[in-house]
């Protein structure tokens, strides 16, 4: 009765008006052509599903129509319009819903259920109240009511996916966009998640939705399909059309059936021959006995058994995330189990014992093999580490090459070949060391029917003709079909074990999905409940939202959305928190202690060969003087050689036999040798001036006493007058350059790194999707930087007063609004390097050049700009750091005030709008 | 443990950054144009020093002091008069004002020992000190020369003989290029090791690598031996190559030595490299990372400004980073060429750092592969 309530729902007339029209749609990710001339009408009002295996092009065509990619070639009209017109976009973008690809691609997963969705919400401009309700009625349909506050990183993949729809439904858009929307996720969840798209079509029966999807049953209920390989469109029509004209009895033979010959070589039906029942049959190969597996306070695996005979081939069926790999990682030892034991072959596990591994080929999830080694050197690799004897590697090497079809491939790597033939290399290493288990997790999640088949022969061969015992997890139907036995697994439980034949039966139902979802429902208890509000009628009758959603070209809110996103999503990642808080003060107390310019407890030691009164008390005065600290006396030359050597003594005094005598005689003759370590060059000028000064000093002493005063009287004296700084200490000096630059760095690094992690994660594409404008969505997340930004820098000036003693003698409301500007065009230079670029790691290390080097060497941190020459003047009059140096040191060290400061004022205030312009101007609202 | 696994593992570490373009640009760069530039670039600590003169005196004598000043040490003075002269030094114009006053020329050849002012504008360490004195000579200079004759100089009856040890002409570049080879050391031992690490974790391969008979303690090691022996190699390159043959610049000890230090500093870099990834889990993240270890571990161990300069505190915390001790050793044998006599405190100091971060990486590294 479930089935046909679902069935009918959808009005399933074709429209004569096309929602979507394609003409001779061209287009390539570099050398690899994605879609080939592709021309096509999709019908309004009903549901259009794109069939195909990975890597086809489905995704790219979404991506066009939904307006998120820049058009190459050929011409889109959307909802009667031309998409590459920016003014349409901008137009129909409210009427368009896109959910990418990938379990929670669009969501944010620090950000809770609610958070989630409200975000949404407020990129289309809705009210408080609007929002609520909204929100409210939407988790309640999706049965994500009870969790309004989980981070979305933590729900289950199904409810990923239902909070990624109530995130794409908050406008009620025209156009839904779906890719993939169900991959990777348990089959009840799947059901619900089309229930609930069927509710709302229901609801809405002019909206007219596009899937992709790689489960070729459940295209089966689509109205009207799209098959695709290699760029092209095989063939368009109803389900019912396709079989027809293949004379197919499901849409997997009738996908195959289409593929152009040369796709179709060698495919032969597959054909599993039954196991062979002898009485070696009938050994234990692998034995799981109440496994049970905790992360803390989550069981991941749940008392799970299971007994394994050898030579068979058992599937291990749930969703993502339902403990399936946990269970395989305890099975190879690689992990221990929290209860229960496991035995290959009768003896049990042991973690500790890595030789149990020498038995087991695995292969994990996804492509796990080294793409930067060639596929001979990743077999060769595998086979010693197996310690597989040297001289029978070669052999074995080939042997593995002819059997899974690589010979052609041996010297490519892995990236440059195909997804079907990845995952044979895949399988050929994990065969490498001929084991007699293998562990397959998911091997075939994405690759085409016809390799897939291809795959699953091999794996046949393995079992039946060489007795190789597979455990095998899958989320396809299909593959588990092919299994002698399957585990039904679901939130870290076994629900059923047994052949799919029977378990069909023990539900006396039609299909193992079928079978699969009534054990689920069983297990869960959610048969009545989940979809229950299906067909509910609407406790108030939901007003449609004006059409204009764009009346406003700048719209707070939307900016606020991602204002309060990003902030929220600061809080909780903690290493950039600690560096947006903590870093510059950091960083400050390392710059401030350690590039200190005061030279002082430097160390000295006299080779006294005279010891008289004179040299005693010219000793006396080098000892007197703050910046050196003596050292035992020098014996001889070698000891002073040695000492100097290791750096013990920074100078060494030595004065000569008869010193004091040719002194006090007023021989002309008498000399004092000095000698410094020179290792460090800055430091030994700096001992030399202090040397001289302190000898001079010496003797303009012993003249007084000799001569009189008279003797001192110079021709002209020379007042030096330190101003500003009259201690002339280095931290006065150096901490009001300093702050500029870590107000100039780090914010501008956060603010790069916000939108450049959007780009990497994926969920730019939310920008590119909704209807917020550039500006809208740069100002939007600056704003937090520049708030992280006001209090680094009162943690700077308070750190600079109270910690290092450094005197604020100016204004500081001068040096506050200063600051302000400063940190809005730091963080506007942070937002503009981000358009240029894609990864975050080249962020850091771009922002670092373009911030750290113009800071310190151009903007008067060490040189005034005014002693620069060519190209560092011309940037130290345009860099803003410039600026901000002169006004942070006039206020701190030379008592000024805003009156005296208002030239530095003008040319920083200049720096925002343009650097925030060339951001605005340079950012993307397409992919491309 | 078997050692043909950790010989194993390092291989393929090595062949993987063999394809890995960006960090062999990184790694080239690093050992050799970088070097260079931090020795040829390193500024004398007076250039183009901003000066400005108030010639209140307008005679020769003081035309005479004005045209003294030039480049490259300074820039030709600019003329200006009292009042200017504050608003200029607020504004950070000039680092050096003059200030003749009037009848400077006729009080000096009176004998009534006029007084010139200096204003400085002390915010400005670097100038202030050494300029300071090279103005104080320059004027003296002029004024004696314009005297000379006048009245005999007057001779000190005890000379000081300056000898600067280990680097006579006082070159900078000598410093900053070797210098430049000890924080490349530091900075790719961390980065390669670490990036080595999060790349398997970001690719899977490393769970793949966890399903085979081998242990994390191979893992760890296969990458600590092959990343570290690439800094090694690269580091004699640029010894001998760069530092001894480009730059010419004298290496007084045993390289030998030193190599050995620089591999006890790897196996610690190294190690912390490891630890470093398992903290970060990312790239982005071990980016920011870095930039809050790197720079307190190159700035504070010593090697860009003297150790005993900073408060002892702080020269407590960093002998517990091998930065420190391999920064002093490198400096004792590079340049002073002290033997093993000599350095065997730090060599011990690095052997006890580097185990205690292997033990403790190694534990971090176990529990990050959970």
């Amino acid at each position: 009765m479930r089935s046909t309530a679902h069935q009918n729902a959808p009005s399933a007339q074709v429209e004569a008006a096309p929602v979507v029209r394609l003409q001779q749609v061209g287009f390539h990710h570099g050398k690899t052509q994605a879609l080939l001339d592709v021309s096509l009408d999709l019908p309004a009002g009903c549901m259009v599903g794109l069939i195909g295996p990975d890597g086809v092009g489905k995704s790219t065509l979404l991506s066009l129509i939904s307006g998120v990619q820049v058009m190459q070639a050929g011409r889109i009209e959307v909802l009667g319009g031309d998409i590459a017109s920016r003014p349409h976009r901008d137009r129909i973008c409210p009427r368009i819903a896109y959910m990418p690809q990938g379990l929670g691609k669009n969501l944010y997963s620090t950000l809770s259920v609610t958070e989630n969705v409200d975000f949404f919400a407020r990129l289309f401009g809705q009210n408080r109240e609007e929002r609520q309700a909204r929100i409210a009625d939407l988790l309640q349909r999706t049965g994500l009511a009870p969790f309004p506050d989980r981070p979305a990183g933590k729900l289950s993949g199904g409810m990923k996916q239902k909070l990624g729809l109530c995130c794409a439904l908050v406008h009620d858009p025209d156009l839904l966009i779906l890719d993939e929307p169900t991959t990777g996720v348990d089959p009840l969840s799947r059901r619900q998640f089309w229930e609930l798209i069927d509710d709302i079509r229901r609801d809405r029966p002019g909206m007219s939705v596009v899937v992709a999807t790689a489960y070729m049953e459940e295209a089966e209920r689509f109205d009207w399909l799209v098959a695709m390989d290699g760029g092209r469109i095989l063939a368009t029509g109803t389900p019912a059309e396709l079989l027809a004209r293949t004379g197919t009895d499901n849409l997997d033979a009738a996908f195959i059936a289409l593929l152009p010959e040369a796709r179709r070589k060698g495919h032969a039906q597959l054909v599993i021959p039954p196991r062979d029942a002898r009485g070696s049959g009938e050994d234990v190969a692998i034995e799981a006995e109440n496994l049970t597996m905790r992360f803390g306070g989550f069981t991941a695996v749940d008392n799970v058994s299971f007994r394994i005979r050898k030579g068979e081939i058992f599937g291990f069926l749930g969703s993502n995330g339902c403990g399936k790999t946990t269970t395989m990682k305890m099975l190879t030892g690689l992990l221990a189990a929290s209860e229960g034991t496991a035995s290959l072959f009768g003896s049990p596990v042991d973690p500790k014992d890595i030789d149990v591994r020498r038995r087991i080929g695995y292969m994990s999830q996804a492509f796990s093999l080294y793409s930067e080694l060639t596929v001979r050197q990743n077999l060769d690799l595998h086979a010693r580490l197996f310690r597989m004897a040297p001289d029978a590697i070669p052999a074995r090497i080939d042997q593995m090459l002819a059997r899974f079809g690589l010979v052609e491939v041996v010297d490519s790597l892995p990236d440059a070949l195909p997804l079907g033939i990845r995952q044979r290399l895949s399988l050929a290493v994990a065969m490498i060391h001929a084991p007699d288990i293998l562990i397959l997790d998911e091997p075939t999640s994405g690759v085409d029917p016809v390799a897939r088949d291809s795959f699953w022969q091999i794996l046949a061969d393995l079992s039946r003709k060489d007795g190789v015992t597979i455990f095998v997890s899958t989320h396809f139907m299909n593959e588990a079909e092919l299994c002698d036995r399957i585990s039904l697994m679901h939130a870290g439980k076994v629900l059923v074990s047994d052949t799919p034949a029977a378990i069909v039966k023990a539900r006396s139902a039609q299909t193992l999905e079928e079978a699969f979802i009534a054990y689920l429902e069983e297990a869960t208890g959610t048969a009545a409940t989940a979809p229950a509000v299906t067909g509910a009628p609407d406790p108030q009758p939901r007003a449609e939202p004006p059409p204009a959603g764009r009346a406003a070209p700048f719209d707070l809110r939307r900016m606020f959305a991602y204002t309060q996103r990003e902030t929220l999503e600061l809080r909780r990642d903690p290493i950039r928190a600690t560096l947006a808080i903590l870093g510059s003060v950091i960083l400050m107390f390392v710059i401030g202690y350690g590039i200190n310019l005061d030279v002082n407890n430097l160390t000295f030691a006299v080779l006294d060969r005279d010891d008289t009164t004179l040299s005693r008390d010219y000793a006396l005065q080098i000892a007197g003087s703050r910046y050196f600290i003596e050292m035992a006396p020098i014996r001889d030359y070698e000891d002073l050689d040695r000492r100097m050597r290791s750096g013990e003594l920074s100078l060494a005094i030595e004065i000569p036999p008869g010193f004091g005598r040719d002194v006090e005689r007023g021989r002309g003759a008498a000399q004092v040798a000095a000698w410094i370590d020179a290792a460090m060059p800055t430091r030994a000028e700096t001992v030399q001036g202090y040397v001289e000064g302190i000898h001079a000093a010496w003797l303009q002493q012993k003249a007084r006493l000799l001569y009189g005063d008279a003797a001192t009287q110079g021709s002209f004296q020379l007042a030096l007058r330190y101003r500003y700084n009259p201690g002339v200490e280095s931290l006065v000096a150096m901490v009001p350059a300093v702050i500029p630059l870590l107000l100039m760095m780090i914010p501008a690094m956060l603010a790069a790194l916000s939108v450049v992690r959007e780009k990497e994660l994926g969920s730019i594409i939310n920008f590119y999707a909704t209807p917020v404008t550039r500006l809208e969505f740069l100002l939007g997340k600056q704003i937090p930087y520049v708030v992280l930004a006001m209090a680094n820098f009162a943690m700077l000036v308070a750190f600079a007063v109270f910690i290092f003693q450094v005197p604020l003698t100016g204004s500081f409301p001068t040096l506050g609004l200063a600051a302000l500007i400063y940190v809005i065009a730091a963080t506007g230079m942070g937002l503009l390097i981000s358009s240029f670029i894609r990864s975050q790691i080249a962020a850091i290390f771009a922002t670092t050049l373009i911030t750290l080097i113009p800071a310190v060497q151009y903007s008067g941190m060490i040189d005034p700009v005014s002693s620069l020459q060519g190209a560092g003047a011309v940037i130290g009059q345009i860099y803003p750091t410039s600026y901000f140096v002169t006004i942070s040191r006039g206020t701190f060290s030379k008592g000024l005030a805003f009156g005296d400061l208002i030239g530095s004022f003008v040319p920083l205030l200049c720096a925002v709008p343009v650097l925030l312009g060339l951001g605005t101007l340079f950012l993307k609202k397409q992919a491309g | 443990m078997r050692l043909a696994n950790v010989l194993h593992l390092g291989i393929k570490e090595l062949r993987g950054l063999l394809r890995d373009p960006v960090m062999l640009i990184l790694i080239v760069y690093s050992f050799t144009l970088s070097i260079y530039t931090a020795s040829t670039a390193t500024p004398e600590s007076l250039n183009h020093a901003a000066i400005a003169v108030v010639d209140e005196d307008q005679s020769p004598v003081s035309s005479r002091i004005i045209t003294a000043f030039s480049p490259p040490y300074f820039v030709v003075p600019k003329l200006v008069t009292q009042q200017e002269m504050d608003r200029r030094m607020d504004a950070g114009l000039d680092t050096f004002v003059l200030d003749i006053p009037p009848d400077f020329q006729r009080d000096l050849l009176a004998g009534r020992s006029p007084t010139i002012q200096l204003n400085i504008d002390a915010t400005r360490m670097t100038q202030a000190f050494t300029g300071g004195s090279y103005v104080q000579s320059i004027v003296s200079g002029e004024v004696s020369e314009f005297l000379d004759g006048y009245r005999g100089a007057s001779s000190n009856q005890v000379d000081l003989v300056l000898r600067a040890r280990f680097n006579q002409q006082l070159d900078k570049g000598w410093f900053g290029g070797v210098n430049e080879v000890i924080q490349a050391v530091t900075m790719l031992s961390i980065i390669l090791t670490g990036a080595a690490l999060i790349r398997e974790r970001e690719h899977g391969t490393i769970e793949h690598l966890l399903a085979m008979p081998v242990t994390p303690t191979e893992i760890m090691l296969g990458k600590v031996w092959s990343m570290g022996l690439v800094v090694l190699l690269a580091t004699i390159f640029s010894l001998i190559v760069v530092v001894q043959g480009w730059l010419a610049i004298p290496i007084q000890g045993s390289l030998t030595l030193f190599l050995l230090a620089a591999v006890l500093q790897l196996f610690a870099t190294t190690c912390m490299g490891i630890f470093l990834a398992t903290v970060a889990g990312s790239m982005p993240q071990f980016g920011l990372l870095m930039m809050l270890i790197l720079l307190p571990l190159q700035v504070l161990s010593g090697g860009m400004t003297p150790r005993e300069s900073m408060p002892q505190i702080i020269q407590d915390i960093m002998l517990a980073a091998p930065n420190t001790h391999f920064v002093i050793l490198a400096q004792s044998v590079l340049f002073r060429g002290a033997g093993l006599s000599v350095v065997w405190p730090q060599l011990l100091a690095l052997v006890l750092i580097g185990t205690v971060l292997f033990i403790f990486s190694l534990r971090r590294f176990r529990k990050f592969l959970r």
